[in-house]
């Protein structure tokens, strides 16, 4: 029995990542922010999107962060796109948002100037990436240097290098995964990522840590 | 440069069934939406875009169902397009599954759509789809209700103000080029993917693979779409990938 829990605060495309977990192969899948489906739940998954501002108004209001807070004593929990920059202290967007503060660190904009052999980058980082990995269970069966959906103008910057655990290049070097003990988190997309996207769900549904 | 370039096959449907034809060798039914796009899934397009033709209401609300049904299956990005007037129209596309949408005139009847929306669900999931028309040397102007009628913007600006007020990626169709499978509007796509910021996406025209190398290398596009070529099993997605990435085009071949 693998039952996961993701946390519905009304932010983002749900069904999405609901539908992938299915496909990767929970039994069962629960869209919510009920504390009692929550309390429930082998797993939780963090999803977010959209604009860190309203993403951190609608977790306090939804009681996203106790409930963060109080899972991390027991249970695996994955952050994707803003659901893992939300776990740092601060971001750089809206003119400056205070987030969840599990980690030390700060998400920072790419800004118009990043540069790449001369020509300037896009902005949003949008399309498939190479992730670097370390060493890591939710890696399994996954090659090093695997390509990963991406969309995002901010990326996070954790004070301890530890913690990253997937590394991608886009202009420079970013952490595109991060974690300790029970948490995993994620830049990209891996409800929107294809194969590798699914093994690493599969990975997360049979995490054991 | 590690980021790929994207190619996007399109498909257009109407109350719940692809219409322009879809040929695939051993495919049952080529007219369910669903099915098209979990082969292309399979067989390694980046990113699927789905094209709402539908006039009624009634096939309106049979769009919903198939995108919902998209997204159960289909594991890459999808962008739907078609008939989006409203901020409620993009509420219950997202909702269905799509994760992105592409919006088109609406954009210019009502100026506030764009900012307003991003807002509201984010830049990341709001296309600005511009179809333009060459009017003169290195002038170009936003057409709309099929490229018959004329709007007098400029297609450059245009682009610039949209992605400026908040949409995040650009779709554009060349109406001069668009059915003809002689390539891209090559100018036009280098002069918007050139002014904007944000990810251009190349489209109308394809006839050949050498074209989609061409949109990606001249026209300085990051992805392209494609419908008849991928369609009718000229080429498949994998044939594409390889021919560009011999191009010297970074292509994620690991799927």
């Amino acid at each position: 029995m693998s039952g996961v829990a993701v946390l519905d605060y009304g932010m983002g495309n749900l069904h999405s990542v609901a539908k992938a977990l299915e496909a990767a192969g929970a039994d069962k899948v629960w869209i919510t922010h009920d504390p009692q489906l929550i309390a429930r739940a082998d797993r939780l998954v963090l999803p977010g999107q959209g604009a860190m501002r309203d993403c951190m108004a609608a977790m306090t209001r939804e009681g996203i962060a106790t409930v963060v807070h109080d899972a991390l004593q027991n249970k695996p929990l994955l952050g994707i796109c803003v659901g893992m920059q939300a776990l740092l202290t601060t971001s750089q967007e809206n003119g400056g948002v205070q987030c969840l503060n599990l980690y030390p660190g700060e998400v920072r904009f790419f800004g118009h100037a990043l540069q790449e052999q001369a020509e300037i980058l896009k902005v949003p980082h949008m399309g498939w990436n190479e992730v670097w990995q370390q060493p890591h269970p939710l890696w399994k069966n996954i090659a090093d240097g695997s390509r990963f959906y991406f969309v995002h103008s901010y990326y996070c910057v954790p004070e301890q290098p530890q913690l990253t655990l997937g590394t991608t290049h886009y202009g420079l070097d970013f952490t595109a995964a991060l974690g300790q003990h029970l948490v995993f988190a994620v830049q990209f997309h891996p409800e929107k990522s294809a194969r590798h996207g699914l093994q690493l769900l599969h990975n997360f549904l049979n995490w054991n840590p | 440069m590690s980021l790929a370039k994207r190619i996007i096959p399109c498909l257009d449907v109407d109350a719940g069934r692809v219409v322009k034809g879809v040929r695939f060798v051993d495919i049952r039914d080529a007219g369910d939406p669903v099915e098209v796009a979990r082969r292309y899934d399979a067989a390694g397009a980046d990113e699927i875009t789905f094209l709402d033709i539908t006039a009624s209401h009634e096939g309106r609300n049979t769009t919903l169902h198939t995108v919902e049904r998209m997204a159960s299956e289909v594991f890459v990005p999808l962008t739907v397009g078609g008939g989006i007037r409203s901020e409620a129209d993009i509420r219950a596309l997202l909702n269905a599954g799509a994760d992105k949408v592409s919006i088109n005139s609406a954009a210019i009847h009502n100026p506030l759509l764009i900012p307003r929306a991003a807002e509201r669900f984010g830049s990341q999931c709001l296309v600005i789809a511009i179809d333009a028309k060459r009017t003169g040397p290195n002038r170009w102007e936003i057409f709309t209700h099929g490229g018959r009628t004329a709007t007098g913007i400029d297609a450059v600006a245009w682009a610039i103000q949209m992605t400026e007020q908040g949409a995040g990626e650009v779709l554009l169709t060349s109406m001069d080029a668009d059915g003809t499978q002689q390539g891209y509007d090559l100018e036009l796509t280098r002069a918007v993917a050139e002014a904007v910021r944000v990810p251009v996406i190349a489209s109308g025209g394809v006839g050949s693979l050498q074209h989609l190398a061409d949109g990606l290398l001249v026209g300085k596009a990051d992805a392209v779409l494609a419908a008849s070529i991928f369609h009718f099993a000229q080429h498949s997605i994998s044939e594409a990938k390889s021919y560009l990435q011999a191009r010297g085009l970074v292509m994620r071949m690991d799927y």
